[in-house]
């Protein structure tokens, strides 16, 4: 009898073994305190939502999908040491993280282990340094932002603009495009505001771009100093239609603004309100297993899974190290992987060309206003 | 000129709530030397004791009621009777210390329980403008301001003209003699502390709706609050009051004329120069201890 309990015991031991051992391993490093908390809890939580829908499937090559998520707190130098304790593992691929300041410290040493690194961050230049094992599952500010000057200019047909940006490697390079963008197209920029990650008074900067008077305000923040410098604009009173990115006007800012930020305007490649039937359907998902409608975080979580998923379909094989190569210059189509929720191009340097969408907030609801299509 | 009546209007709002938080600071050190280096934290919490009264089904107002019945529970008596009165006897820098180590266990507990993202608070304040000598000034300001200046006043009123107030101030000053000739100092302490619990949730009340509640909000507030009472003079309420204003108007004035980047120091730099030209503050008056 005692035999038969311990072969069994053996048996158990050895399946567990066997199936931990086939499992691919994924490690995240992201947002999920500090600043950027909305950002990295909802790419957390897009990340897990895919992987149970995969492994409910049967995971990825008959391979389960596991994923270890580690918190940055927000800080260049925190994601920097998890990173390099997450690529310690030897991870399949390594995701996140969300900001461009923690994305930018930690590219050498995943692109040093020749990891692939499929992140959430929007700055320009992260792209631009010649790495070639980073991937963005959103735009990138060379190719939103002149988007979004173009509309400034010829929809809001504003001359003189308040440009409020936040001081960080994001903000910096968005600004900077937006600027020349804007000056080359004719409108004037009469206030240049920079603002601090995590500032809590808005009270002064308003009181500046009050005085500018500007015809349109573009906001480059991240999401909860969005809300702020949204709420304390009414406050004061002002009356200039506002323009930005996604952070102006995801779920997180309308949910913490309230009414301050109906009429805000922005373009965004990623949004759940977008008029699409798989988007539609995950937004669903993941509103039922969170209690809570995700932000475009939530959305490239998800996508950076059945990124993976469809790069390993591709290769027939889990290999990490032909992983980035696979990914150069692939297209994914929502018609042959669902998940990937919409067409999707990826560049030689990691870039995407994907459509996108003119958002504006009514009634507390983002509402598209414009689908511009994908370029390629 | 609206630009700086603006932001005149806007530093003095911000500003009540640093005086309301400042007074707290220097009650505490007056009564029982104790420099609570938690009080940022302690402006931070009851927002989420409101909002979770809010989540657990309760209209804003009983919530309102019950956040501030709760600070004075946990902030004010449990805070005196677990942490201050056993630290206290090791002398004023282990309870400092010990009152950081607090500040660090509200964050994370905070962190913990509720979440590290930011929440939206509701204001007890209606938005929208009045015209005052012609410039538009948005209703929150005002009533922050208004709100702010009646506890102050209330609170002046309470140490200057009432028997208890006198009792207070007596337990303050000389609690040997106040013994003496029979107030209950021990009683009048443990007071000061509810006091300060209250004004820290008023503040909480006030200031969330703008700054959002958040884990790490009470640490912009603790800070400055700090500074406004150290420059208005740490042993003197009105000290505090003159601080925290001065330290609100001199923030928006500084972000909006010298630089964004380097707001946050010009409040320092003043800071540094009271210190050396006026070690006990504007308002303050010398003290000297046997060291």
């Amino acid at each position: 009898m005692k035999s038969t309990i311990l072969a069994g015991a053996l048996l158990a031991f050895a399946t567990a073994t066997s199936v931990h051992a086939q499992a691919i391993k994924l490690a995240d490093v992201a947002e999920l305190s500090g600043g950027g908390a909305t950002v990295g809890t909802n790419w957390k939580n897009g990340i897990d939502l895919a992987i149970e829908e995969i492994n409910a499937k049967g995971g990825v090559l008959g391979r389960k999908l596991e994923v270890t998520h580690a918190d940055s707190q927000s800080n260049p130098g925190v994601a920097r040491a998890q990173v390099q304790k997450a690529l310690d593992a030897e991870p399949y691929v390594l995701l996140g993280p969300g900001y461009s300041g923690s994305v930018k410290v930690t590219a050498p040493l995943a692109a040093e282990a020749g990891i692939a690194q499929i992140m959430g961050g929007e700055a320009a230049e992260l792209t631009q340094a010649g790495n070639k094992f980073l991937f963005r599952t959103s735009f990138g500010q060379q190719s939103s932002m002149p988007k979004v000057a173009k509309y400034i200019h010829d929809d809001m047909k504003a001359k003189a603009v308040a440009v409020v940006w936040v001081n960080n490697d994001f903000g910096r390079g968005g600004r900077d495009v937006v600027v020349k963008e804007l000056d080359r197209l004719g409108s004037k920029v009469v206030a240049d505001l920079s603002t601090e990650a995590g500032q809590a008074d808005f009270a002064a900067d308003v009181g500046k771009i009050k005085a500018a008077n500007p015809d349109a305000v573009f906001v480059y923040l991240n999401e909860e100093e969005s809300a702020r410098i949204l709420k304390e604009l009414k406050r004061q009173g002002v009356t200039a239609p506002l323009m930005g990115e996604t952070t102006l006007i995801g779920q997180k800012v309308i949910e913490l603004a309230g009414d301050a930020a109906n009429g805000a305007r922005g373009h965004v490649g990623l949004t759940t309100d977008a008029p699409v039937d798989l988007i539609k359907a995950f937004r669903d998902k993941f509103a039922k297993k969170y209690n809570y409608v995700p932000d475009h975080n939530g959305l490239k979580g998800y996508l950076a899974i059945y990124m993976v998923k469809a790069t390993t379909d591709k290769m027939g094989k889990a290999d990490s190290k032909a992983f980035a190569d696979t990914l150069h210059g692939l297209t994914i189509k929502a018609a042959d992987e669902p998940g990937i929720l919409m067409d999707v191009t990826f560049s030689d340097t990691g870039d995407i060309d994907r459509q996108s969408f003119l958002v504006e907030v009514v009634e507390g609801k983002q509402v598209v206003k414009q689908v511009l299509p994908k370029v390629k | 000129m609206s630009n700086l009546f603006d932001l005149l209007v806007a530093g003095l709002a911000t500003g009540a709530i640093y005086a309301l938080v400042a007074v707290g600071f220097t009650l505490l050190w007056q009564t029982s030397q104790t420099i609570n280096f938690a009080q940022g934290e302690f402006v931070m919490l009851p927002a989420f004791l409101m909002l979770a009264a809010m989540h657990a089904g309760a209209p804003f107002w009983l919530a309102i009621i019950l956040g501030i019945l709760l600070s004075m529970l946990l902030l004010g008596l449990a805070f005196k009777m677990l942490l201050v009165d056993p630290m206290m006897r090791h002398g004023v820098l282990p309870l400092a210390i010990a009152t950081m180590a607090l500040a660090i266990g509200l964050k994370e507990a905070v962190k913990q329980f509720f979440s590290a993202e930011a929440s939206p608070f509701p204001s007890i304040v209606p938005t929208g403008d009045v015209s005052i000598l012609g410039h538009a000034v948005s209703l929150q300001s005002i009533g922050v301001l208004v709100l702010a200046i009646l506890a102050v006043f209330g609170l002046t009123a309470l140490l200057n003209r009432t028997s208890l107030g006198h009792q207070m101030q007596a337990a303050a000053q000389n609690p040997t003699v106040a013994r003496i000739i029979g107030v209950p100092v021990e009683r009048m302490i443990l007071l000061t502390f509810l006091i300060n619990a209250f004004l820290v949730a008023l503040a909480s009340l006030l200031i969330t709706p703008i700054y959002l509640a958040k884990f790490t909000s009470g640490e912009v507030l603790g800070q400055a609050a700090f500074i406004a009472a150290i420059v208005g003079g740490f042993n003197q309420v009105r000290g505090a009051i003159a601080g925290g204003l001065l330290i609100g108007v001199l923030d928006n004035l500084a972000a909006a004329y010298v630089t964004t980047q380097y707001r946050a120091a010009v409040p320092m730099i003043f800071l540094i120069a009271v210190i050396l030209f006026r070690p006990q503050g504007l308002l303050g008056r010398a003290e000297e201890r046997t060291v």
